[in-house]
């Protein structure tokens, strides 16, 4: 399987997405923001990080950088394209997925672990998880998720919501929402499913010696399903 | 501008300071020449008060591949790895300007890291503040907090371990100290010495302004109230652009282009170029058109004095520019050759075809002023007398529950949580534990480190507090598992020319070598802050000591959190009951005076080795070294990491259960080990000549002490827990 990881200027997760992605059995290429053209990929990742410094809107620059237009290209047809951190940022500010991210309610950076209810398994990315709810890493300033009440209608009749915040036991109330996103919203796909943002890190979690290993889960599951 | 004793005195230099100069050009300085002078000759700069002092410290150790001197120091980690550390203060700038002053300090300390080759992979931070009453300090904590954040989140490398403290004494100049580790390859470490002739020099990073000018003087006075005039001394921070610097030096780096690089941190381009060639006994010639800058018609005085952060000086081979230049326009950074060595001995600077200044490089260097400042010794102050039945009336549960919600005690999670940590993807153990612990990337090594300092001690008894941040850092490493190997230190003092800030600083200095030297520990970087003072008022000495060392295999990491009900659980070293000077003598019983525990170096060396040993036979589950607030607050703190309890029994002798439980002697640690593991660490221990108490048997969540009292360690845990966030958000 093989797959890509896009390094904007300001990228500081590439690496270890990288790192995930290789250790999962992922054949992966680092690609420069300023290539024109993607190498064949079954998953193409926008990794976190600061890309442009953040300046101006989180993700807003990297969004008309010159990789994404074969970035949307691949999306448009098919391909499966998931951002993270910053790399939903960017895919929200492109256009591949509804909705905008805001500074956190409190305003202030949150560095934790967070529960995640998966709520749609119908797709490639959450496909034979048998879990219900995992425990990834949240690192951001803005994941304050924020849609229209008519875009919010149109991604729950699509079943776009894919997790949510929640408590060891999945339940989804406001005390476990880290950022004050609607209803509790910690990622979403396209309408088509083959396009995945969301603010937590799976990557940061793939080894008994960070901060748990349910991103190994996510990860192996996701190669099965992408064979 | 016509230069004399007035302008020299504006620039901060004394009469006689000035005197010198004109002898030594044998003329009057033009007004660029006496910024650069005011620059280098400056506190900061040049050590001038300190460099005598400072030459006490052991520096040299197995380890040791670079000493003070350079960016950073240097220590082996073995298979070719080595570690590049060091810790610096903005104190002076934050005060003005918390967002911006602490974000730049972290912003500096990590350049000073990757100027040598190495890759950031952790940083730290000790910050202190005034009393939590006084009105500016809820802010000061907000915008620094945040400015760390904002800073180190960026660059996207990992805020692993930090100490907060609260002190009156830092009610009108806060103290905020940043470190950074960075590892590189043994065979590709960079320096700053100039080599050769005719050698292009480049400058590369983000343009020129007019921020920071004369920063590095701010820094080297004390405030009065005028101090908001001082704002735009302070620098401004660009992370983003750190980052591109970061990643386009590492990749110029990977190569053979560079023959010195230097990052402009405090005086910019003035003390980078004159660091340069004054180390490799060169002259360096500059036209300052060349300077990339941000303003239209800067002076070239403007030119070398400003303190723009992101920027690099480098020292390129011949023909290597076109190369380097592609690297930099990729990551789009300035790069511009602006001048080139000489054998002229001199920093020669031309602007629009004149030579606005030409000054021998040994006048700045060698020639610069080094005092030799009066001092007081301290005396050690007479133990206090506590009345029994002072003790008598204090239910223990209470005060314990006082001193884990103690501003100095209490969880600072509000923090560490704004810091990105776990990026990086290999941190293992995170804020919050004795040491913060990164893996070295691809391997089985990992690096502990940790920060600290110990004001109150220090204040009371200047050498043994020194002595004592040195012991605390030590424990604080090995109770993770990680043998000890160096040390860099920030020293934020008084006024140097007052005698008895000069004297706690010459005997804090006198403590932290003599540990340094018996634990062979050695000091291989650090920054002395002086004038962290408003008026007449200074602050509590605060020397903070970063400690670094290494776990070989990290699969033997140690953390603090009781594991296992049943288990046991050991004080290693002695405990006297050292109330004086504690957290429970000055908080709850108000008594401010006494001297501070004691140091025994040999017990402190014997009883670290002799746990180490412990750990690395398997048998300890979790350890934490004893501190302020003693034993029962470091058991707490163990049962709430945990959610476990803990049956504690104070052994039969004579000492009264309060001072048992509080006090702070030195040189202990808590350990938890398997009741069938007991008899093979309790040999292990007595044949090591250290004395052991056994503390009790942990249990599923409650605390008792001596079967009797008991309190949930939930109910704990809301004490320890609650304290910051609730003052933060109030």
């Amino acid at each position: 399987m093989k797959s890509s990881v896009i390094t904007f200027p300001g990228s500081n997760c590439d690496r270890d997405m990288d790192v995930a992605l290789k250790k999962f059995g992922f054949k992966n290429k680092m690609v420069w923001h300023d290539d024109a053209e993607l190498p064949k990929s079954d998953l193409v990742v926008l990794p976190g990080g600061f890309s442009y410094g953040d300046y101006l809107r989180c993700g807003s620059m990297a969004s008309k950088s010159k990789i994404m237009k074969s970035v949307i290209n691949f999306a448009n047809s098919g391909g499966m394209v998931m951002g993270i951190c910053n790399g939903f940022q960017i895919l929200v500010e492109s256009g591949l997925v509804p909705g905008v991210l805001l500074r956190n309610k409190y305003l202030e950076f949150i560095c934790k672990n967070v529960f995640l209810k998966i709520n749609n398994k119908k797709n490639t990315y959450f496909k034979n998880i048998n879990n219900d709810v995992l425990e990834f890493h949240i690192a951001h300033n803005e994941g304050n998720y924020f849609c229209t009440k008519d875009q919010l209608k149109e991604i729950e009749d699509n079943e776009q919501i894919a997790i949510n915040y929640c408590n060891k036991e999945g339940k989804i109330e406001n005390q476990f929402n880290p950022n004050g996103s609607i209803k509790n919203i910690a990622g979403i796909f396209n309408k088509e499913k083959n396009v995945l943002g969301m603010m937590p890190h799976p990557e940061r979690m793939i080894d008994p010696y960070l901060s748990g290993e349910d991103g190994s889960l996510f990860f192996n599951n996701l190669i099965n399903n992408i064979k | 501008m016509t230069v004399n004793e007035q302008v020299a005195k504006d620039h901060g230099l004394k009469k006689d300071e000035f005197t010198k100069i004109c002898e030594l050009l044998k003329r009057t300085p033009n007004i660029t020449e006496l910024g650069i002078f005011s620059a280098m000759w400056n506190e900061h700069c040049s050590y001038k008060s300190s460099r005598l002092h400072l030459k006490k410290l052991p520096t040299k150790g197995k380890q040791v591949i670079q000493g003070p001197g350079e960016n950073a120091g240097v220590v082996d980690i073995g298979d070719n790895d080595a570690i590049v550390f060091k810790i610096e203060s903005h104190n002076h700038p934050s005060f003005i300007e918390p967002y911006q002053g602490a974000a730049t300090g972290v912003g500096g300390i990590m350049r000073d890291v990757f100027t040598m080759g190495a890759r950031p992979i952790a940083n730290l931070n000790s910050i202190h503040f005034g009393s939590p009453q006084h009105k500016k300090t809820k802010n000061l904590l907000r915008g620094v907090v945040h400015g760390i954040g904002g800073y180190g989140n960026c660059m996207g490398v990992p805020t692993i371990a930090g100490q907060t403290s609260f002190d009156s004494s830092y009610n009108g100049n806060i103290l905020v100290n940043a470190m950074t580790l960075g590892l590189v390859k043994k065979d590709k470490i960079f320096y700053s010495k100039a080599a050769g002739l005719n050698k292009p020099v480049i400058y590369v990073g983000s343009k020129t302004g007019r921020d920071g000018i004369h920063g590095a003087s701010m820094a080297s006075a004390s405030f009065d109230e005028k101090i908001e005039e001082k704002k735009p001394t302070v620098q401004v921070g660009d992370p983003f652009t750190e980052k591109l610097l970061l990643e386009a030096c590492l990749e110029l780096m990977a190569g053979d282009s560079i023959i010195a690089i230097q990052d402009m941190g405090a005086a910019g381009l003035t003390s980078s170029s004159i660091e340069m060639a004054s180390k490799g006994n060169l002259g360096i010639e500059i036209n300052l058109n060349k300077v990339p800058c941000r303003e239209a018609n800067m002076t070239p005085y403007e030119i070398m004095l400003s303190e723009s952060q992101e920027r690099m000086l480098i020292i390129l081979e011949n023909g290597k520019e076109e190369k380097a230049k592609k690297i930099f326009d990729k990551w789009n950074l300035d790069f511009a050759v602006i001048g080139k060595t000489t054998k002229t001995k001199k920093i020669e600077l031309y602007f629009d075809n004149k030579q606005v200044a030409d000054i021998p490089v040994n006048t700045l260097v060698e020639n610069s002023p080094m005092y030799d400042r009066k001092w007081k010794k301290a005396k050690l102050p007479k133990k206090i007398k506590i009345k029994k039945e002072d003790l008598k009336n204090l239910k223990i549960i209470d005060v314990l529950k006082k001193v884990l919600s103690n501003p100095n005690v209490c969880s600072k999670e509000w923090i560490w949580q704004q810091y990105d940590h776990t990026v990086m993807g290999d941190t293992i153990q995170k804020p919050g534990g004795d040491s913060g612990v990164v893996r070295v990337h691809g391997s089985k090594k990992a690096v502990a480190a940790s920060v600290d300092s110990s004001a109150v001690y220090c204040w009371a008894h200047p050498s043994t507090g020194g002595k004592q941040v040195v012991c605390e850092s030590f424990r604080n490493l090995i109770s993770v598992g990680a043998k000890p190997i160096a040390i860099t230190n920030c020293l934020n003092f008084g006024s140097p020319e007052h005698e008895e800030s000069m004297g706690e600083f010459v005997e804090c200095v006198q403590g932290i070598s003599e540990a340094a030297e018996y634990l062979k520990f050695p000091v291989v970087s650090g920054n002395v802050s002086f004038y962290n003072q408003t008026k007449d008022e200074g602050i509590k000495p605060t020397p903070s000591i970063g400690g670094v060392g290494l776990i070989k295999d990290y699969s033997k990491m140690i953390t603090m959190d009781f594991k296992e009900v049943d288990n046991i659980v050991l004080v290693i070293g002695k405990t006297e009951g050292h109330i004086d000077q504690s957290l429970f003598a000055r908080n709850i019983l108000d008594e401010k005076n006494g001297p501070p525990p004691e140091i025994n170096l040999f017990n402190e060396k014997n009883n670290g080795e002799t746990l180490l040993k412990l750990i690395d036979a398997c048998y300890i589950k979790s350890a934490h070294d004893v501190s302020i607030g003693g034993i029962i607050t470091a058991v707490a703190k163990m049962c709430i990491n945990g959610s476990k309890g803990i049956n504690l029994k104070k052994p039969k002798f004579l000492i009264n259960e309060i001072e048992y439980f509080f006090g702070e002697d030195q040189g202990r640690y808590i350990i938890e080990i398997t009741r069938k593991d007991l008899k093979k660490v309790t040999d292990m221990l007595n044949k090591n000549a250290v004395h052991f108490d056994e503390l009790g048997v942990v249990n599923e969540n409650q605390l008792y002490i001596n079967d009797k009292t008991k309190v949930t360690i939930d109910e704990l845990k809301t004490s320890n827990k609650s304290w910051l966030t609730n003052y933060m958000s109030k």
